[in-house]
């Protein structure tokens, strides 16, 4: 009941931002009939998600969104704007050093690895190819190989502190 | 802020946006693999999207302060969409590199100049 009630709402907020200024002339504000579409469609929307976030792993996100606001514009962005820079260097001198390395993050939900799977694609030098279901060991491109011995290092040096926050957004 | 000013924020951003953009479509004629390309093409298409995605948000919100009332809607619904094409942006576009990158490799393509290759098949 609780997903189905945040689901809802967050449904209804977003759809109220959609169509905002939709009222008489041109205002900042909203038509009725906007407003009862959103009704509607939050309705649906939140009856077909109650199935996927009703699960106990997935609806720890609706505790966990104000980190999201902390993580998305500090730590992910400063790595995208790393990766870029980087991409840009190789684009220019083309050096590359490529491979497919299997990297263990150790992560045990869903949400975590695709929070971490996603974060790696956009973050310098590596792209997330393929996932073990089982030991949710991730098997990434990396396009500057080093040197590395042992698997946390290996690990470490491919998605540096992300399966921690991962680890803090999801469990 | 005067109307000068937005103007030469805006450019500023427009231009980083096409900066990165430009590196973007060159890698992906120098990269020698579509794992290397995917590199190129996903993560400053991200990037060259937030910028152009934050001057569209700066002009909407300059003309809502700066115009008066009569426009307010108009642009506050452009920032709104704007700001949540973003969101989108940054949810599909890596999802989608996966789908790119787990489909050439599954069809048996190896990953050109490769110094190591760890994949093994799983379900």
């Amino acid at each position: 009941m609780f997903t189905f009630l945040v689901t809802f709402l967050g449904v209804l907020v977003l759809y109220l931002l959609l169509v905002w200024g939709s009222g008489d002339a041109g205002s900042a504000y909203w038509a009725i009939e906007e407003v009862l579409a959103g009704f509607v469609l939050a309705l649906i929307s939140a009856g077909i998600a109650r199935a996927i976030l009703g699960k106990a792993e997935n609806s720890r996100m609706f505790l966990k969104w104000p980190l999201f606001l902390i993580y998305v514009p500090t730590v992910f962005l400063w790595n995208l704007a790393k990766a870029n820079v980087d991409v840009a260097y190789r684009v220019i001198t083309g050096r590359i050093n490529p491979g497919i390395v299997r990297i263990r993050p150790g992560l045990k939900t869903d949400l975590g690895r695709t929070i971490l799977a996603n974060s790696i694609t956009l973050t310098p030098g590596t792209l997330t190819i393929d996932i073990d279901r089982k030991t949710g060991d991730l098997f990434v491109h990396w396009i500057n190989v080093r040197d590395t011995k042992t698997d946390e290092e290996k690990t470490r040096a491919v998605c540096g502190s992300f399966p921690e926050w991962a680890r803090r957004l999801s469990e | 802020m005067t109307w000068d000013w937005a103007m030469i924020t805006i450019l500023v951003l427009i231009i980083i946006s096409g900066i990165f953009s430009l590196l973007g479509a060159i890698g992906l004629h120098r990269f020698p693999d579509v794992y290397t390309r995917l590199h190129a093409a996903t993560k400053t298409t991200t990037f060259g999207s937030i910028f152009l995605a934050i001057a569209v948000i700066v002009y909407s919100i300059f003309r809502i302060t700066e115009v008066g009332p009569e426009n307010d809607g108009a642009f506050i619904t452009l920032a709104a969409h704007t700001f949540i094409a973003l969101l989108a942006i940054l949810i599909t576009n890596p999802t989608g590199a996966h789908a790119i990158a787990r489909a050439a490799r599954k069809t048996g393509i190896a990953p050109e100049q490769a110094v190591i290759d760890e994949y093994e098949e799983v379900d």
